[in-house]
């Protein structure tokens, strides 16, 4: 008995730590598309990836918490305000776009949530939730995903970024011959 | 919840930080008392005995100095920097054993205050977010001195965060853990990482000195260049806060230096053998072995900047991207091999 008063008030921790969660992430998002100042929008950018990082933690994939940290918040989103401040935005003019461009954006939204509902995403509560293997969310679990299971799409994957990276630089420097 | 488990916590909390205010408060101390040894000056030595007394009257002068808040500022953001700043610095801290496993009324409290398995990764995150409480400082100021530290800390602590990397990844090779009260377990049993992979242990102590602004790597503050840099704006506590977490960043890094390379809180085995310690004596003992070692590292940290002047920025960036990063990479297929070749040096 007491052991499951404990579990449902774990339970109610976690709900409300998720809530709270969702709260900020969509909050955090609406800042980043509503708000004038390119760097605002970065910043918010940046709690709304912690935000993220925050339910990793709540399923209890401390690995992927700490490396979305790493990686989005901590490296990638640093160059984007670097960029943003080294380009020194101005903030946007008022009057935002007009009533076309607000339409299909609408309109691509609503396709877009049809679409993840289609693909699995259901809203209702799951009625078993699966046990998931004990090395779920670590970082030998991952390496053993990645450099097992899905080598070879990995790799691809990763000669593509290079290709990516290469065709920047060389686009980069052409320019700078000119 | 056991109750032993709950205060041994909170207290490990307020105990580690209670002592890094402490040491930064010595640690400027020592940096003015040791600047002025190395150029041959007095330094101040009028408040209490040998001048010990003066960090807290520049303590209290911070506390009562005014706090201007510039006109023009992005208000929000010029307050919270100095904020951002001095929590990243606290929080890579947590992750750092200071010592080995002390037994209280027969519990085991771990002597490190978030002792979990991606507790490396944590520490990297950590200072990678520190950036930007640099960035928005510099931003926020709506200065162009200050906007120009802003920038350069930004490119330079992305250019060494990948060094940084590497310098620990290699250690992670050898250790086969992410977890940094293993990785020491494992050095006092074997030898200290720094045997192994002497140039790993190089690449991240440079990486350490560029991470944490310090001369010959200070281009974002650059006195004589940008006036103060990101901080030229700030004034009283927010100015000290980013005081604070610039020296707890640099008591960070030597902690995980120690922590990585030369066997963290382990006692040297020809001064524990001797002695014959064991139980909580041993453990009081790991914890001065751990002080003495990172003192040592942060003397280090004082005598560098007084010795050495600042690089330029193109060389900045070359010695980050052309020489740090290929050596540490070189090191980290060192560990690859020596793992392969001899397995049995590191189980």
């Amino acid at each position: 008995m007491i052991a499951l008063g404990v579990m449902a008030t774990m339970g109610a921790v976690q709900l409300t730590v998720f809530a709270l969660l969702a709260l900020l992430a969509l909050g955090s998002a609406l800042v980043v598309v509503l708000h004038r100042n390119p760097v605002v929008e970065g910043l918010f950018l940046v709690l709304h990836l912690l935000s993220i990082a925050g339910f990793y933690a709540l399923l209890e994939a401390y690995f992927f918490a700490v490396v979305q940290v790493l990686i989005y918040a901590g490296a990638i989103m640093v160059l984007i305000i670097f960029v943003i401040m080294l380009l020194n935005l101005q903030p946007e003019a008022k009057g935002g776009p007009g009533l076309v461009p607000v339409f299909f954006a609408f309109v691509l939204g609503l396709a877009l949530v049809l679409l993840l509902t289609r693909a699995g995403i259901s809203f209702a509560p799951e009625p078993a939730m699966g046990a998931v293997a004990s090395d779920f969310g670590t970082a030998a679990g991952m390496g053993r995903e990645i450099f097992g299971t899905y080598f070879y799409p990995f790799e691809l994957v990763s000669l593509a970024l290079l290709s990516a990276m290469a065709g920047a630089i060389l686009l980069a420097k052409r320019h700078l011959e000119d | 919840m056991d109750l032993v488990i709950v205060i041994g916590a909170v207290a490990k909390v307020a105990v580690i930080v209670g002592l890094l205010q402490v040491s930064v408060a010595l640690l400027t101390w020592v940096e003015r008392r040791g600047s002025a040894l190395i150029q041959l000056r007095r330094g101040p030595n009028r408040v209490g005995p040998f001048g010990l007394l003066q960090p807290m009257a520049d303590g209290i002068k911070f506390f009562f100095k005014e706090d201007v808040l510039p006109p023009f500022v992005h208000k929000p953001t010029f307050i919270v920097a100095p904020a951002v700043s001095l929590f990243c610095a606290l929080m890579a801290f947590a992750v750092i054993p200071f010592g080995g496993v002390l037994e209280v009324s027969g519990r085991e409290i771990p002597l490190v205050i978030a002792n979990i398995d991606a507790g490396v990764l944590l520490l990297l995150a950590a200072s990678g977010l520190g950036v930007y409480g640099i960035i928005l400082a510099g931003w926020a100021s709506n200065n162009k001195y200050s906007q120009l530290g802003g920038l350069r800390a930004s490119a330079q602590m992305i250019s060494y965060e990948l060094s940084l990397g590497l310098g620990v990844i290699a250690v992670l090779v050898l250790a086969g853990t992410l977890n940094l009260s293993e990785i020491v377990e494992l050095q006092s049993r074997s030898l200290p990482f720094v045997v192994y992979l002497p140039l790993g242990f190089v690449v991240l102590l440079i990486a350490g000195f560029a991470e944490t602004n310090r001369l010959p790597f200070d281009l974002p503050e650059a006195e004589s260049e940008l006036v103060a840099g990101y901080h030229t704006e700030y004034s009283s506590m927010k100015f000290s806060m980013f005081f604070m977490a610039e020296y707890i960043n640099m008591i960070t890094s030597a902690a995980l230096l120690v922590t990585l390379y030369l066997g963290g809180y382990g006692v040297p085995r020809f001064i524990a053998e001797p002695l014959g310690l064991s139980g909580n004596a041993l453990v009081v003992a790991e914890v001065v072995s751990f002080a003495a070692k990172v003192a040592f590292f942060l003397w280090v940290f004082v005598w560098v900047r007084w010795t050495l002047p600042r690089f330029r920025f193109d060389q900045l960036m070359r010695v980050g991207w052309k020489a740090l990063i290929p050596l540490g990479f070189a090191n980290v297929i060192w560990a690859a091999l020596l793992t392969i070749l001899k397995p049995e040096w590191f189980s």
